[in-house]
């Protein structure tokens, strides 16, 4: 499948990501069931779990576990691009923060920022790319950020393996 | 025996449990949270980076995240048979330096440690502190696959005072 999307040139390389551009897109609507699903199953919190218990919490109400944000946040970047791109995964995370609590009803977005792009030294067919992911929420408002080092296979893997060398 | 900011001790380490993550349970993540073939698939995920289905790094961290809910919760419930008064732990802030060392692949089986840290005093909040942690997990190897560095508010038993106002 993915070789495919490939010889039809359609998808996204590490090549086609620019430094600086922001992008926009997603639709993730919050609901109360899904946030206390996914509360029960791995984040058993009151805060996640009972609405009522909730209003005794910190979080003043029902909100979704930080890390079901994060699982939503994956669901749209797969969707988004990520799905028809060369995306090798990612490295990891070099920071997450979580800015607002999320409630039910909530229809998150994603704004998409490409902050640094390098080459593999060691593995020519790859390049890392660095981004600054933001969530968004109706308003507009970020309700968490994130700074992944992902890895994206390259389009011209020989000509650049000859520069290099 | 106290939760309150100033009476958690450092460096100790906690050991958080093991989780068994099997190929269905990789899957149905997946397909919810993170559809790539590379979770979904076990014949597509061969030819992949990682060479075989392994599990989505936010089903790892999700997995993480239980286990140490769980900790708190069982270390919450032996405090409350004292009947000292507890200190509220949460919100977390977010977290740093989450790190996705190896594939976890279906059958394997990972066991997460923790280690507090740091603790941070707050101007801005001179009830809550930052408490953080060093957060690993490995596999059946003894390869370490995951680590992160979590963070979280903490209520602290006298509030902040800095020494010198400035």
């Amino acid at each position: 499948m993915q070789d495919d999307a490939a010889a039809a040139g359609s998808r996204l390389y590490w090549e086609d990501l620019e430094v600086g551009r922001v992008e926009h897109f997603g639709h993730y609507e919050v609901t109360k069931e899904e946030i206390i699903e996914f509360a029960s199953t791995y984040d058993p919190q009151a805060m996640h779990l009972d609405e009522e218990a909730a209003k005794h919490t910190v979080a003043g109400g029902l909100c979704a576990s930080g890390f079901h944000t994060c699982a939503m946040l994956m669901r749209m970047l797969c969707d988004g691009y990520l799905n028809a791109s060369s995306s090798l995964g990612a490295t990891g995370i070099e920071e997450v923060r979580w800015m607002k609590p999320v409630r039910p009803g909530t229809v998150l977005s994603v704004r998409y920022t490409c902050t640094e792009k390098r080459a593999s030294a060691s593995r020519p067919g790859i390049g890392i790319a660095k981004a600054l992911i933001e969530v968004l929420d109706d308003k507009g408002e970020v309700v968490m950020s994130w700074r992944p080092v992902q890895i994206f296979g390259r389009r011209t893997v020989e000509g650049e393996a000859v520069s290099a060398s | 025996m106290s939760n309150y900011f100033e009476d958690v001790p450092l460096g100790e380490e906690m050991h958080l449990g093991q989780h068994t993550f099997t190929a269905e349970e990789i899957k149905a993540f997946a397909v919810k949270y993170d559809p790539q073939y590379f979770h979904l698939d076990e014949a597509a995920a061969k030819s992949s980076l990682f060479g075989g289905l392994c599990a989505s790094g936010w089903h790892t961290a999700a997995i993480w995240i239980r286990l140490t809910v769980a900790y708190r919760q069982r270390y919450e419930a032996e405090l409350a048979k004292t009947g000292v008064k507890m200190a509220q732990w949460g919100p977390s802030p977010g977290f740093k330096n989450l790190k996705w060392l190896k594939p976890v692949f279906a059958g394997d089986t990972i066991t997460f440690t923790g280690r507090r840290t740091e603790k941070v005093d707050l101007k801005s909040r001179p009830h809550r502190g930052i408490i953080y942690a060093l957060n690993e997990g490995f596999n059946q190897h003894g390869e370490k696959v995951f680590e992160i560095t979590s963070s979280i508010l903490v209520e602290r038993r006298q509030p902040y005072q800095p020494k010198d106002g400035a």
